[in-house]
């Protein structure tokens, strides 16, 4: 068994509007909070794993070396949809565990304040021009729209609805995904650094703007600005370290990464039960803890109908028992297992790159007992789960110091 | 007769619509784009061309509201069991409304114009409407 790796430092910006902060500068400040967070310096990092998904193609990783110290270390730039920042921060364990570094930093960042609609491609035809096939569909017009929908709202409200449907549900569907979006909203009130932080009535998100039924705008992750950091260390290293970073620092242990097995239905409609299912055994498996262990989950809710079918992906509840565990309370701040004590995506935000760090972040201030008034009381375990579509996920089982 | 193209290649026209998939030789897998191996089995084999009935039950649908500028909104979305191959597209002939769909309808495929271009040539896209209602129709 490989020794642990941890985490020394970590940090998150405000999520937003940054208007006069650029890609570099937002991952600047995410990348020094996170060295400072760990009590060390660009200096002692021999590894970057840096992660940004539409801020085109200069390395991002390069870019903010140029901007907070050139050390020369080997950088890995990595793009995984919105799995990004998980896989920022896995590469650079992957790095520790490989015995190439004994420090690592991982950054991820995105500027997607008034990005619109994700997902939509392709352009319009003007009225008369030829019809050309074009494509691996052959297609002679937009497909998005046409035949089904590339909506990520839509996309997500399909597979809420599938999971429902599979499950015999007998409620009213609208109003369950609305109640699971009153949750992540009332949590976001004592989150400063949540892109949205009002709280929000079961009438408000019923009757705000229907987006793919049926997720209502409040239902749909915010796209916004915003990037988080993480320094990890060998065990080795940090046993060097004073007691007061020994203290702080957090044991990750479980890091895993999946991507879609075969399944007939994903060709068309992405599956992200399966890939998470898959990636949470593993994790389970090998942090020698199950959900019953956990005191927080921040797991990916891209939108309302998302969270619902996470809470069985990740097994925190019997196969097919997502709305009850809900129903139960559980998923509350005050319930037996708080689920997105940050906002979640719904109200935090959800800038791509930057977001799986910023669940690692979450999890480690309520572990080292720094959530302040959201505090999750005795928190000792947590973990972050994160998704991509195409698809990759991204699990990480986090636990405190001894 | 005036000259037709279908929106997807997929798409096979005729007095009879139908939907072409790929078939995997080896593992039977099916697919609607070209593949170098079979992402299921990835078996070499190659694939054949099957055509799909045209009936199947609706697993699941959305109704989109907000899209890309010159999508017409709201549009009902969903993915089809045809005789256990999935499918996406639109639902088509039904309104787009919660009340009027629901997982588990039976459907049909149905195909509808998209209008022609400067030379005369019209395309011809695909959906799927309920069965059982509305008579024999256009197509």
């Amino acid at each position: 068994m490989a020794d642990s790796v941890w985490i020394l430092g970590a940090y998150m910006t405000k999520f937003g509007k940054h208007p006069d902060q650029d890609l570099v500068d937002l991952a600047s400040e995410a990348a020094l909070g996170a060295l400072a967070d760990g009590g060390v310096t660009i200096h002692d990092i021999q590894v970057l794993a840096a992660g940004n998904v539409t801020g085109g193609p200069a390395g991002i990783g390069q870019q903010l070396q140029k901007q907070i110290g050139q050390t020369g270390i080997p950088v890995y730039n990595v793009t995984n949809a919105c799995a990004t920042g998980a896989t920022a921060l896995r590469t650079a364990i992957m790095a520790i565990k490989a015995g190439e570094a004994d420090l690592g930093l991982a950054v991820g960042v995105e500027k997607l304040s008034g990005a619109g609609l994700l997902g939509v491609t392709g352009t319009q035809r003007a009225e008369g021009d030829p019809w050309l096939p074009s494509g691996r569909f052959g297609s002679v017009a937009r497909m998005d729209g046409w035949v089904g929908t590339d909506t990520m709202p839509g996309v997500f409200a399909q597979i809420g609805l599938e999971y429902l449907h599979d499950h015999a549900y007998s409620g009213v569907p609208l109003e369950l995904f609305a109640r699971i979006s009153e949750k992540n909203h009332a949590h976001s009130t004592l989150n400063p650094l949540a892109a949205y932080t009002k709280r929000m009535s079961l009438e408000q998100i019923m009757n705000d703007v229907m987006v793919a039924y049926p997720n209502t705008r409040p239902m749909c992750s915010a796209n916004c600005d915003g990037a988080a950091a993480a320094v990890v260390i060998s065990d080795a290293a940090l046993r060097r370290l004073d007691p007061g970073q020994r203290r702080r620092a957090v044991k990750i242990s479980a890091s895993v990464l999946t991507s879609d097995p075969w399944r007939e239905a994903c060709q068309v409609l992405p599956d992200v039960s399966t890939l998470t299912r898959q990636a949470a055994a593993i994790a389970y498996e090998a942090a020698g803890i199950g959900p019953p262990d956990l005191d927080l989950v921040e797991l990916h809710d891209c939108f309302a109908t998302a969270e619902l079918i996470h809470y069985d992906n990740l097994m925190l509840c019997e196969p097919g028992g997502a709305a009850d565990l809900f129903d139960s309370g559980a998923t509350w701040r005050d319930g037996r297992l708080p689920v997105n004590v940050s906002g979640g995506l719904q109200s935090k935000g959800h800038p791509i790159g930057a977001t799986g760090l910023a669940g690692i972040w979450e999890v480690c201030q309520h572990l080292r007992g720094e959530g302040g008034p959201r505090q999750i009381e005795g928190a000792r375990a947590g973990l972050a789960h994160v998704i991509g579509l195409g698809s990759a996920c991204g699990i990480h089982i986090l636990e405190k110091a001894a | 007769m005036a000259a037709q193209v279908p929106l997807v290649a997929y798409l096979s026209l005729g007095e009879h619509p139908c939907l072409i998939a790929r078939q995997c030789r080896s593992c039977g897998a099916r697919f609607f784009d070209r593949r170098n191996a079979c992402a299921s089995c990835g078996g070499l084999a190659g694939f054949d061309d099957v055509a799909l009935p045209p009936e199947g039950v609706l697993r699941t649908f959305t109704i989109v509201s907000v899209a890309a500028p010159g999508v017409p909104v709201p549009y009902a979305a969903g993915v089809i069991d045809v005789g256990g191959t999935s499918v996406r597209a639109n639902l088509v002939n039904v309104q787009a409304d919660p009340g009027h769909l629901s997982a588990g309808m039976r459907v049909r495929l149905s195909t509808f114009s998209l209008g022609h271009d400067r030379d005369g040539v019209e395309a011809v896209g695909f959906g799927f409407e309920p069965a059982g209602q509305a008579e024999e129709g256009d197509s």
